[in-house]
């Protein structure tokens, strides 16, 4: 059953645009409901330094003079400790719209996992801590957690990536679909004064057609995030393990060397690039045995992109500078082009947009199958075709 | 098999033009600030608009 009811074919063969219907038609209905959550809880996402700013849970870092001085990282290591004793140091982040500030993540043990972990601001000149509480809970955390795994961890994340190859099949096969539809229409037709469902008819061709590179971009980008983890365990395999191959009979770091001068030594050996954050011995970012400073580019386009330098923990000598695989690079161009965040506001309100019309798609997809099956009931092909 | 030929761009060629630069649009901000986020802005616009023109277009 093709679910819509093309009867005229005679350019495209009657049974391919079936085929192409049938395809169409499962890959969207099984998607759906998923998609449907995946753009209704990504909304909030889009907006949230702006939702985060307006409920007052950004923290905010106090005035002081420009030119204050920053502490070091050791004495920031220190600072954290005192803020949450009993925890480890996971992860210090960098963010160069913020300056004074180091995001600091830490956890019961370094290797403990991402949603068990704590995430909150350092005021880099003076030590104090800022709780950010949507890094660690709250709405602003549900609408994430649903968004990237449904709280379900991995098989979750790998449920929607297949979702996601669906929406991507559905897309495919609806621009094939286009064509035997669209033959005799003028680009943008929207029949009002048929049928309802003619007019959702063109208006989900329109909107679908018209909205295309960005979902498929989206979707895309949002399969290959969803993969993360397995692209993580296969970077740690590949490129990590016969780097730290040497340290497997060390014996266990006791008391990692200050952090102090990290930032300095990265810099030393990826001249030109800037920090974006620092992997504590023993996170999934590091080994047991090194600090891992991960460097971006410094251009607009290659501040996605992040090379490792890992550092001996206890004597602070490099390893290594660790080779970008390709998949690495992916993964850090996926996260903008999924996130519409680095073209400002516009970008985002435009970014909600087209979020809001997907919902219109599928939407007017599942409402054009309805209709059609009640109307195939009484009679299999009643032919109404596109004139 | 001219009629097919002549149907396909017919049906495809203004979706063909907005793909393309809603592709630019996604790829411009990427680049730098300022005139690239404009770029995008109007790349990505410009489906944004056509799709709400004929939503909200009424008989």
């Amino acid at each position: 059953m093709d679910g819509f009811g093309i009867s005229e074919g005679y350019e495209m063969k009657s049974k391919t645009i079936r085929r192409w219907s049938f395809v169409h038609t499962w890959t969207s209905l099984i998607c759906t409901v998923f998609l449907l959550m995946l753009a209704l809880t990504g909304l909030p996402l889009i907006f949230h330094h702006e939702i985060d700013h307006l409920l007052g849970d950004a923290a905010e870092l106090k005035t002081m003079p420009a030119d204050t001085p920053l502490l070091n990282l050791q004495q920031l290591v220190q600072a954290a400790e005192k803020h949450r004793p009993g925890e480890v140091m996971q992860y210090f982040g960098f963010d160069e719209d913020e300056p004074n500030a180091a995001i600091t993540i830490m956890a019961a043990t370094a290797g403990t996992e991402p949603n068990s972990s704590h995430t909150f601001m350092l005021d880099a000149r003076t030590g104090e801590a800022l709780e950010m509480p949507s890094a660690n809970g709250g709405f602003m955390m549900i609408m994430l957690r649903l968004h990237v795994d449904m709280f379900a961890g991995l098989p979750g994340k790998l449920l929607l990536a297949f979702m996601g190859i669906l929406f991507v099949v559905a897309i495919v096969s609806g621009t094939v679909l286009y064509l035997p539809f669209m033959r005799r229409l003028k680009f943008a037709t929207v029949r009002q004064d048929k049928s309802t469902r003619l007019r959702w008819l063109d208006l989900h061709n329109l909107i679908g057609v018209v909205t295309l590179t960005w979902a498929l971009v989206v979707g895309v980008t949002g399969i290959i995030s969803a993969c993360a983890d397995l692209l993580i365990a296969a970077w740690r395999n590949d490129s990590l393990s016969a780097m730290v191959a040497p340290y497997r009979d060390a014996p266990p770091l006791t008391q990692p060397a200050p952090a102090t001068r990290l930032l300095d030594i990265a810099k030393e050996v990826a001249p030109g690039m800037q920090p974006d954050f620092i992997a504590f011995p023993g996170t999934r970012f590091s080994s047991e045995h090194h600090y891992a400073v991960f460097m971006k580019g410094s251009t607009h386009l290659t501040s996605h992109l992040l090379t490792p330098v890992l550092i001996d923990a206890s004597t602070l000598q490099v390893t290594a500078v660790a080779e970008r695989p390709w998949y690495m690079d992916a993964m850090g161009m996926s996260q903008p082009l999924h996130f519409g965040d680095y073209g400002g506001l516009p970008m985002k309100i435009l970014w909600a947009t087209l979020d809001g019309l997907t919902i219109i798609v599928l939407g007017s997809g599942v409402y054009l199958w309805v209709v059609r099956r009640k109307a195939a009931k009484p009679v299999f092909e009643n032919a109404e075709s596109p004139a | 098999m001219r009629p097919r030929q002549s149907n396909f761009w017919k049906v495809f060629s203004t979706p063909t033009v907005i793909a393309l630069l809603s592709a630019a649009g996604l790829f411009s901000a990427l680049l730098g600030d300022g005139v690239w986020d404009a770029l995008s802005w109007l790349g990505l616009g410009i489906p944004a608009i056509l799709a709400l023109r004929g939503l909200l277009q009424r008989r």
